[in-house]
């Protein structure tokens, strides 16, 4: 890939950075630190990886994306704005009385958004439907499924991720938010899901590792997603949670609430430097 | 000012009195130990405290093991979650076997506010109402909510307490009562009675000052307990009163207004009205005006009132002609 597209993506994700506190101090509540741990992957996805039409958004041969941790629905809005399928007049209205952007992604209400999430641990069941009925329809679609590493708490995850491998869905790709914290703290310290590797390749998986903030490597692991055969794929993406914010990096207390105005601004400041 | 305190605040302080007398209680968390206040019982008690992780059939599963084994488990999340996920490990786990597992579930209703449909839980009073064996409580201010805390804590069976994430203007006395299946009785009155639970008793206090003040007689019933019901308070009121509102921040199906539909039409039937949510989820805003857009307001319940009793006046219109 291009040096110059790298710097392209890299240009987008700070932008879907900069949306996101923008929606969120303006909201004044919803969850910093799993949207920005998660911007850069998503970002890749919209704007590299996946194929879909904004002025047709139920086009029949598109990728799909699903949020299973659905928190992260500021980084979804971000980018799901800038591809066009909304106005980006709406990040104004997150979280408030008659906004197209609820709270959690909800596909009856917001454009681009595939199906109902926020309840965790309940979207990968969701993709697996997905990508069952493009290979029934012998449609060319992907699906996208982004889960949280305290998520994958959730007993149906790995009841979907048995049902993946079972079935052999290979136009399948999870993508794991691994930043290490849920909310009462540390995975480790909460409820330790390690060896995370080697459960999913146990699960029947084919497993990719990489840093969630290289945008290379995220192009490389998507792109070798596609290529395998036979069995799912998990990209397990070692991330941090707040990235890009010095003061919200690693801090599980950044998890569920939108930056102060005088955060936003010192988080401004950080992020037009960063460049 | 009114005063206002937090059910769940309350909670957190009540478990760690009730940690401090009874060895056998445990608490039981999934990732929200912060929100649902069980993180105070955890920081006092770390060996008698399990954060399950996002993992709510976990979270009742082994509240129930503790329970047979003579624990007495305290299992938090928030409602819809506890109600919703977690509902036949409920059902299977703990109320078949009447295993004595507390479930105080906090964020009930749409007060939850701008976190939207997803956690706003309007069907936890019908899921858990259904089920045999279960006790169902939903405190109208802080203190109650202490009261009734501390009775479940003493009571053998399962109970569900609904606590809400916003604070409550206090009602009660902090030393007040709490009795399961026993209604407060506020007031009796001739026109009608508002029988409410949670948020919405301190509503229909104020609607029936209002209401009074236009000469009207009016009742007012806490019912804290939805099930079991007490079903003498309600035909009770609808002897005397020949119309009833209830109130309730759940839909409108199966919780409270429903309960008390089913006692009245079997054996005192008369003109009903149910304020809660119209078969609707919830969605995005701020607390207060979720509650204006569902009509869950001092003023519907006035409009309820009237409604009721029109109906009220045309059956007896309609007795006396047909007499
Ligand atoms: C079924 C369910 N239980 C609990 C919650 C509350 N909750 C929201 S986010 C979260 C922690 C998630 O941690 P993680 O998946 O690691 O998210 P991230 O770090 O990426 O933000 C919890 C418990 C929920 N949304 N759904
Ligand atoms: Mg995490």
């Amino acid at each position: 890939m291009a040096k110059v597209e790298i710097e392209k993506l890299k240009e987008i994700a700070r932008q879907i950075r900069i949306d996101i506190l923008t929606m969120l101090v303006e909201a004044g509540s919803g969850h910093s630190g799993g949207s920005l741990s998660a911007a850069d992957i998503i970002t890749v996805l919209y704007f590299y990886k996946m194929r879909y039409d904004p002025k047709n958004p139920k086009w029949e041969e598109r990728d799909k994306f699903v949020l299973s941790k659905g928190h992260a629905a500021p980084a979804l809005y971000a980018v799901l704005g800038r591809a066009g399928y909304f106005d980006t007049g709406h990040f104004h209205t997150l979280r408030k009385m008659g906004s197209i952007l609820r709270g959690h992604p909800n596909s009856a209400v917001t454009p681009g958004v595939e199906v109902c999430t926020g309840s965790l641990g309940q979207g990968l069941s969701q993709a697996n439907g997905l990508a069952l009925s493009a290979r029934l329809d012998k449609r060319p679609t992907r699906v996208y499924v982004m889960h949280g590493d305290g998520e994958i708490d959730e007993g149906q995850i790995w009841e979907a991720a048995m049902t993946s491998a079972h079935y052999k869905i290979d136009n399948l790709c999870a993508i794991l938010d691994n930043n290490g914290l849920q909310i009462d703290g540390p995975n480790k310290e909460v409820k330790d899901t390690d060896p995370l590797v080697g459960k999913w390749r146990m699960f029947g998986w084919h497993v990719i590792e990489i840093n969630g903030h290289n945008i290379e490597e995220i192009i490389s692991a998507l792109d070798k997603a596609e290529e395998i055969k036979g069995k799912p794929t998990m990209i397990i993406a070692h991330t941090v949670k707040g990235k890009g914010v010095s003061f919200m990096e690693n801090k599980v207390e950044y998890h569920g609430v939108a930056p102060t105005r005088d955060e936003f601004e010192r988080a401004m400041k950080e992020l037009s430097e960063g460049n | 000012m009114t005063k206002m305190l937090g059910t769940r605040d309350v909670y957190g302080d009540v478990l760690i009195e009730l940690g401090v007398a009874n060895r056998d209680i445990v608490v039981l968390d999934a990732d929200l130990s912060s929100s649902t206040r069980t993180a105070k019982f955890a920081k006092r008690f770390p060996e008698r405290f399990f954060n399950v992780g996002v993992s709510e059939q976990d979270l009742m599963g082994t509240s129930a093991g503790l329970a047979s084994a003579g624990k007495i488990p305290f299992a938090s999340t928030f409602a819809v979650f506890a109600t919703g996920r977690a509902w036949e490990q409920v059902r299977q786990s703990i109320c078949l076997p009447k295993m004595n597992v507390k479930i105080v579930a906090t964020h009930g209703g749409i007060t939850v506010g701008e976190d939207g449909a997803s956690h706003q839980s309007t069907e936890d009073i019908a899921l858990m109402r259904v089920l045999p064996n279960m006790t169902v409580i939903i405190p109208a201010d802080g203190y109650e909510a202490g009261a009734a805390i501390r009775l479940a804590a003493n009571f053998r069976g399962p109970v569900y307490i609904r606590l809400s994430r916003d604070k409550f203007p206090v009602i009660y006395p902090e030393n007040c009562e709490f009795e399961i299946g026993k209604a407060k009785v506020h007031s009796i009155g001739e026109d009608v009675t508002l029988i409410s639970c949670g948020l919405m008793v301190h509503l229909s206090l104020e609607a029936a000052d209002d209401l009074r003040r236009e000469g009207l007689s009016v009742g007012v019933i806490n019912m804290s307990t939805i099930k079991p019901l007490d079903s003498n308070a309600v035909l009770n009121a609808a002897r005397v009163s020949g119309a009833i509102v209830t109130a309730e921040e759940h839909s409108v199906i199966g919780g409270l207004g429903s309960a008390v539909a089913e006692v009245i039409s079997e054996n005192e039937p008369v003109p009903l009205k149910r304020i809660g949510i119209n078969d609707r989820f919830g969605m995005s805003g701020r607390a207060t005006e979720l509650l204006e857009y569902f009509g869950l307001t001092k003023n519907a319940i006035k409009e309820a009132v009237y409604h009721v009793m029109k109906l009220k006046s045309d059956k007896r219109q309609d007795l006396r002609l047909s007499n």
